[in-house]
């Protein structure tokens, strides 16, 4: 990783007549007495998108933000600033107001820096240069054009592509040093289709920490638009989802939303330090059916959860959550890890320079268990099969969550039969986890869709699962 | 830290100066038209929690963006870089993606002689000189109230203020510029309660664009706790259908659903169940759905569109029928229809009401669900059915008779609208639509 050092500081510093061997004196300034902790995040970041409807390259953007983001902590206290200039003076001003917090004195011990060796997970190029504007248009009209040869019934097609490239380097006065490149790329397909005066929406996309090649190999543009097609049609067939309780096959993949809510959450660093979640103080308890193993990795290469290092300086790690359905281990980032006692997860994470750091999910996932996925839909008698899932939300509090279908199909005597419209399934997340009853061997992750919002930031994650029952949750249709 | 010292009206003719250069710089570039909006952002946000401080930000923004075409070809690009190379690199890089866009006949600038020309004074910046002493202290008095309110208030997940001021100039090469200050200040807190075996969460705040309109702080804490404790012991209810009563501060989002049925980007990409409801009667024949752009210090008025035109009053539905579609310039091109100056969206709509409070819907409701919260996104607007998350009371005999959560309820957007039996007096104030409590004929609840 150290190798980044250089390239990336000349790139955010070097413009503001800034350096590395300064950093140390202004993290000084930063962090004086009773300050305990003090960073400096910065970060430029180059993103474009590119929108094709109704047949035409309609939209196209690009978006340019760079700053520094300057934080000082105190006891539980954080005070924080940020300037979009990159300079000496921007610093000291920010610096100033950010360690307000703490009573002002003279300045502060600052650690010699060390940069930790990280294994590298993507690319460092541009991902937005790998391929010419012109292919990138290209890209998207023949994605449109081949879908809409799939069926006449298809009324719309939006295929949109779009690629971040971010560059950061974080100081910190416990002597952390450490730079990144991290690329992230997207394509997306949806399509709208028509039958008998009946309308349905069918959406697939994908991506990672890689660059636009990624779809244009093993045709996985084109088979999210095959997914997206495949999933507005069975929609056209769709009945009323039931409504009431009742058991749940989720399959494999994109379905660990489910952890993601459920469990995930819960199990970030900050909501058990204050002892808001239902899983506070709760580690070493069954909270969990004992098929289930759920870890978070950081670790995985090109993933678009995975990072090498945090937006703190720490590397990234596989963390279990949950072994065997006992809780290990909750998520960190610097700050909670401090106050609680143990050590930062390599899940401090934050959406920019502009935003404070945050214990939040990488790629969050459950191990494979050892049923055939057929066999589970088998043990069903009446119930519900989600092949795949819309967005989720959590009340880590009550430990309440939801999840919306957007493919899901009727269990009878062990046989997926009718289509059902999408539905929102609610349960509270120890309840639900203690209900898992059958596992499959079919691990997947999801195909790199997920983004994850908490107090107003998004950032990346992945999730992932294999298929699994749950013996009864509730289901928010309108049929009997 | 910025080109421009302070944020206010009085950085206004800088940024008007920074829209021409823009302008001019995408002229010289080789753009036939241009649109360009700058602005410029400071705040304050403090958090205390467990009558400490947690938080104190100070939050500072830049930066512009441009849209520009080169015939009918579109290109954007924004930044918050500042200086001349900023806007040369950023305008090159929007010229760069017009370039290789495809020719879009509804492409383009709103027509010069639609172009807003006066802009009435709304009163929206009212700075706050608030020193982040004075935030902390408000807040805590904040919690301090919520925690004295129940002794079963046992935590606390944040008691924020936030002040924030603004400026944006908007102009075009149509000839139109135009710009404004605001103001935006809010007070929110999040109490937990502890008791019957659970925790609950929950939350009251107040937002204005004058920082001493805000409700007391003793009384918004006050509030976020009698919720979170009325909360415990909540439980599902067995499967059913019944009346339904939405909290007017959920209300707003039954009609945020409808203004996104209705806005023209979805009409014409056929992804909204009210395509071609145009003259349809979508809601009972007493209600009105009014926008009125130009109240002063309202939180959503705006004097022009983002295209520029001049916002106007209207009306969205009369006698519960739909009388037009939001649109912009672009999508109104691509439906036959003038723009309803709505680029960006609607400022201030207005739900017609009756005379009955909160307390009189449930009486009215008999038996169903009073719900003062919804999880989830359930909702797909190609057909209208709507499936969320719910929690809130159950009512029976006109009363409020337990704490209800884990239950869903679900309908059909078209059904929901035409079966609103009541709209109350009880007005939510802090969004741009105001609404009362709705009540809703039927729906299925989902549970136990």
């Amino acid at each position: 990783m150290s190798d980044l050092l250089l390239p990336v500081s000349e790139h955010l510093l070097a413009p503001g007549g800034l350096s590395i061997d300064q950093l140390p004196s202004l993290l000084g300034e930063l962090a004086g007495p009773g300050i305990d902790a003090a960073d400096l995040y910065f970060q430029s970041q180059v993103s474009e998108s590119w929108v094709l409807e109704d047949g035409i390259v309609k939209e196209g953007s690009f978006h340019l933000d760079q700053g520094v983001g300057v934080r000082a902590q105190s006891g539980e206290k954080t005070g924080f600033a940020y300037s979009n200039a990159i300079t000496a003076q921007a610093l000291s001003d920010a610096a100033r107001a950010a360690r307000s917090i703490a009573r002002t004195g003279q300045e502060g011990r600052v650690q010699v820096f060390s940069t930790p060796t990280v294994t590298r997970l993507y690319g460092q190029d541009n991902p937005l240069d790998v391929i010419s504007r012109a292919e990138k248009v290209e890209l998207l009209q023949r994605v449109d054009a081949a879908t809409r040869a799939l069926d006449p019934r298809i009324k719309q097609v939006t295929v949109s592509l779009a690629g971040v490239w971010d560059r950061i380097l974080v100081a910190a006065n416990d002597g952390s040093l450490a730079a990144d490149i991290r690329p992230l790329v997207r394509f997306n397909v949806s399509v709208i289709v028509e039958q008998n005066g009946r309308r349905e929406r069918g959406g697939q996309g994908g991506g990672g920490r890689s660059d636009y090649r990624y779809f244009l190999s093993e045709d996985r543009a084109m088979g999210y638009a095959r997914e997206a097609l495949r999933q507005a049609l069975v929609n056209l067939e769709s009945v009323p989802a039931p409504a009431g309780t009742l058991p749940v096959v989720l399959g494999s993949g994109w379905s660990g939303v489910l952890l993601h809510e459920a469990v995930g959450h819960g199990l970030e660093g900050d909501f058990n330090r204050k002892g808001s979640s239902a899983y506070s103080g709760r580690i070493g308890e069954k909270v969990a059916s004992s098929l289930c193993t759920i870890v978070d990795d950081g670790t995985l290469v090109g993933r678009r959860g995975s990072l090498s290092l945090d937006d703190e300086g720490t590397p990234t790690q596989c963390t279990t959550l949950i072994e065997n359905g006992v809780l290990r281990g909750y998520m960190q980032d610097k700050l909670n890890a401090r106050l609680m006692g143990v050590p930062a997860t390599g899940n401090g994470r934050r959406e920019s320079y502009a935003h404070l750091p945050m214990p939040r999910m990488t790629n969050t996932y459950m191990l494979a268990g050892e049923s055939d996925p057929e066999e589970i839909i088998a043990s069903v008698k009446k119930g519900i099969y989600c092949a795949s899932l819309g967005g989720g939300q959590v009340d880590i509090t009550s430990g309440k969550f939801v999840f919306s279908t957007s493919e899901a199909y009727l269990i009878e005597n062990g046989k997926i039969t009718t289509p059902v419209k999408g539905a929102t399934l609610i349960g509270n997340g120890p309840d639900v986890m203690n209900k898992v009853s059958m596992l499959g061997n079919d691990l997947a992750l999801d195909s790199g869709v997920g983004t994850c919002g908490k107090e107003g930031q998004s950032v990346p994650v992945g999730v992932g699962q294999p298929t699994l029952k749950i013996d009864a949750i509730t289901v928010g249709g309108t049929g009997g | 830290m910025s080109e421009v010292a302070v944020v206010g009206p009085q950085a206004l003719p800088e940024l008007e100066a920074k829209v021409e250069r823009i302008l001019a710089e995408a002229k010289r570039q080789g753009a036939s038209a241009c649109e360009v909006s700058v602005s410029v952002e400071q705040g304050l946000s403090t958090t205390v929690r467990q009558r400490e401080v947690e938080t104190v930000e100070f939050n500072r923004d830049q930066g512009f963006g441009i849209t520009l075409y080169v015939g009918k070809r579109k290109g954007s690009a924004s930044t918050s870089a500042s200086g001349e190379d900023a806007i040369h690199e950023t305008v090159a890089a929007a010229l760069a993606i017009a370039k290789h866009a495809s020719e879009d006949e509804c492409a383009g600038l709103a027509d010069a002689d639609l172009m807003a020309r006066d802009l009435p004074e709304l009163d929206l910046f009212h700075p706050w000189p608030i020193t982040p002493e004075q935030a902390v202290e408000l807040a805590l008095n904040c919690e301090a109230a919520a925690f004295a309110t129940d002794s079963r208030i046992r935590n606390a997940d944040g008691t924020s203020l936030n002040t924030h001021q603004g400026c944006r100039v908007y102009g075009n090469s149509n000839g139109f510029i135009g710009g404004y200050a605001s103001t935006r200040h809010s007070l929110s807190c999040v109490m937990i309660a502890e008791g019957e075996g659970q925790m609950q969460r929950d939350y009251w705040y107040d937002v204005s664009r004058q920082g001493e309109a805000l409700a007391d702080p003793a009384s918004i804490g006050r509030h976020a706790a009698e919720r979170a404790v009325r909360r415990l012991g909540a439980r599902p209810v067995p499967t059913c259908e019944v009346p339904v009563l939405f909290a007017a501060e959920l209300a707003t989002g039954l009609f945020g659903h409808f203004l996104a049925a209705i806005s023209g980007g979805n009409i014409y990409r056929k992804s909204s169940f009210l395509e071609g409801a145009l003259g349809q009667r979508l809601f009972p024949e007493w209600m009105k759905l009014d926008e009125r752009p130009h109240i002063p210090r309202a939180l959503g008025s705006a004097t022009f569109d983002g295209d520029g035109l001049a916002t106007y009053a209207k009306s969205f539905i009369e006698q519960g029928e739909l009388l037009s579609y939001v649109l912009s310039t672009y999508s109104g091109r691509k439906l036959n229809m003038p723009s309803t100056a709505n680029a960006g969206g609607v400022h201030n709509l207005f739900v017609s009401h009756g005379d009955e409070d909160q307390a009189a819907l449930i009486r009215r409701m008999g038996r169903g669900l009073f719900v003062t919260e919804l999880m989830g996104q359930g909702l797909n607007l190609v057909t209208g059915d709507y499936s969320r998350g719910a929690a809130g009371y159950w009512v029976e005999n006109g009363e409020i008779q337990f704490p209800v959560q884990e239950v869903t309820i679900a309908g059909n957007l078209r059904d929901m609208f035409l079966g609103i039996a009541a709209v109350g007096k009880d007005l939510e104030r802090r969004s741009s639509i105001s609404t009362g409590s709705v009540l809703i004929e039927r729906m299925t609840v989902a549970g136990s």
